[in-house]
């Protein structure tokens, strides 16, 4: 499904690669994790599977194959079109990631105003569906609502309606939960299971928290520095951490009885 | 119009008293006031539309073409831009078109710079972003994401450029460019008998005074409107 092939990408500005020969494979149906300290290159990664890479401040190199089309040399327009209908992005701060000044069902319905020739009636039909699908209260009401008016919980959910109501082969997760509380932050995640579930919808979900990984991935990656340290099944790798890194990403983790600084909140 | 009543104080009848040739100078002013208008309102139409369009894409794209565009701005602010329509007169030929096509252009740097700022600042927005994410064209980013998030930042400045016009237009006539109905005409001619029928230069000078007042008063009250309703 998604296949990433020795990718290197090294900025202009920087001396060392951001990402330094990745290989990853995501079958259909999987959701894959991907975790990493800020700067391990996690980022790097997504936004060259988006097609989001600046390409001009930096070299790449290596191949990206979603269902056999290349992604990371494709030209402009042959990606926009694969933008979108195909890949669908969630990022992690979704007050920033909505246009302030547009009702929030016409942002649901971008990708289908770019993509499809769907009347508007079809359009208006297919966000709705796509914001009860997020399990939004009263989807008709929230159409017409703007963002402002809405929490972070369920724009959130909204950021995600929005990337779903095409049906994307692959839904990018660039940490969606990490600017929520952790109530929210568990309901987000089994949305995004019941998604995968309902759907067979593949994820490719990033996340410095090893934990939430945890939950939700059923493969798990882990990258420093730019290269991927440890990968496999995330029960295995979480319980038998086979590298130093991984051993102490998982010690990181604040548990009940010990928080992972005092006084970090 | 009558010969007999030449330079007469205001009074019931001419409400801004008579000019040299004995015409109300009230009705002279509401006709000079309507060409003003017109030609301010031309002006700060093509130098706003060019403008925004100009700044706009430099924003958003940036790179060489920016750069050259900006450094061309930069020149054409240097020099007076009362000057430089002139030169534009000088060039086209006068005449009322003329002076609304001279002056937008002096206009156009002006608004491409707080349009190019405004649109460089959101280039990077994450919304804007997640439209190019979707699939969305730059056509689309442009004038569908970005423009009406913007216009906070336009308006004020299209309320204060229209003013600029209105003053500018006046100067030009005043200089014995443009329409001789307008009110800068009315001023300079005005200028010459101020001590025999000063209420001629005083009825003139007013209604510039109270367009541009009242131009000030509508940028303000939209200013404020989008902020209460913009959060």
């Amino acid at each position: 499904m998604l296949e990433i092939m020795d990718l290197h990408v090294r900025f202009h500005s920087r001396r060392h690669e951001a990402v330094g020969g990745i290989s990853l494979t995501i079958h259909d149906g999987e959701i894959l994790g991907l975790v990493g300290e800020s700067g391990s290159g996690k980022s790097v990664t997504a936004m060259s599977v988006a097609g989001l890479l600046p390409r001009r401040q930096c070299d790449y190199s290596g191949r990206i194959f979603l269902d056999g089309a290349e992604l990371l040399h494709a030209d402009r327009a042959d990606l926009r079109k694969m933008q979108g209908r195909d890949i669908g992005v969630v990022f992690q701060e979704p007050m920033s990631a909505m246009d302030p000044l547009m009702k929030i069902g016409d942002q649901v319905e971008e990708t289908l105003r770019i993509h499809t020739d769907l009347t508007a009636g079809e359009r208006r039909a297919r966000a709705v569906a796509a914001l009860r699908d997020v399990e939004l209260p009263e989807p008709e009401k929230i159409c017409g609502s703007y963002p402002h008016e809405l929490s972070g919980g369920m724009l959130q959910r909204v950021m995600i309606a929005a990337a779903i109501v095409s049906h994307p082969k692959l839904l990018l997760l660039d940490e969606p939960t990490t600017a929520l509380d952790v109530t929210i932050q568990a309901q987000i995640l089994e949305l995004l299971r019941k998604l995968n579930g309902e759907y067979g919808m593949s994820m490719l979900f990033i996340s410095h928290n090893l934990k939430v990984v945890h939950r939700l991935c059923g493969r798990v990656a882990v990258m420093q520095k730019g290269l991927l340290v440890e990968e496999g099944d995330t029960d295995h790798v979480f319980h038998h951490p086979e590298s130093d890194y991984t051993r102490r990403l998982i010690a990181a983790i604040p548990t009940r009885t010990r928080k992972e600084e005092p006084d970090s909140e | 119009m009558r010969g007999s009543e030449k330079f007469l104080a205001p009074s019931l009848r001419h409400l801004m008293g008579t000019d040299n040739f004995g015409r109300d100078i009230f009705s002279r002013v509401l006709k000079g006031a309507g060409s003003t208008l017109r030609i301010a309102l031309g002006t700060v139409a093509i130098g706003a539309v060019l403008g925004t369009a100009i700044g706009a894409l430099t924003g958003y794209f940036g790179g060489a073409v920016d750069e050259a565009f900006m450094r061309l701005n930069d020149a054409i602010t240097a020099f007076p831009s009362m000057l430089l329509a002139l030169v534009f007169i000088s060039i086209l030929g006068s005449g009322s078109l003329n002076v609304i096509l001279a002056l937008g252009i002096v206009f156009i740097p002006s608004f491409a710079r707080v349009t190019r700022t405004a649109f460089a600042s959101l280039r990077d927005a994450n919304y804007v972003k997640s439209a190019r994410l979707m699939g969305a064209g730059s056509g689309r980013i442009l004038f569908v994401h970005m423009l009406p998030n913007t216009l906070q930042v336009l308006l004020p400045a299209v309320t204060i450029g229209f003013n600029n016009a209105v003053l500018a237009e006046a100067s030009m006539s005043y200089l014995g460019i443009g329409s001789m109905s307008s009110l800068g005409y009315m001023l300079s001619d005005a200028q010459g008998v101020i001590t025999s029928a000063p209420w001629y230069a005083m009825g003139t000078g007013l209604v510039i005074v109270l367009l541009i007042f009242g131009v000030g008063l509508i940028g303000e009250g939209l200013n404020r409107g989008e902020w209460e309703e913009g959060v």
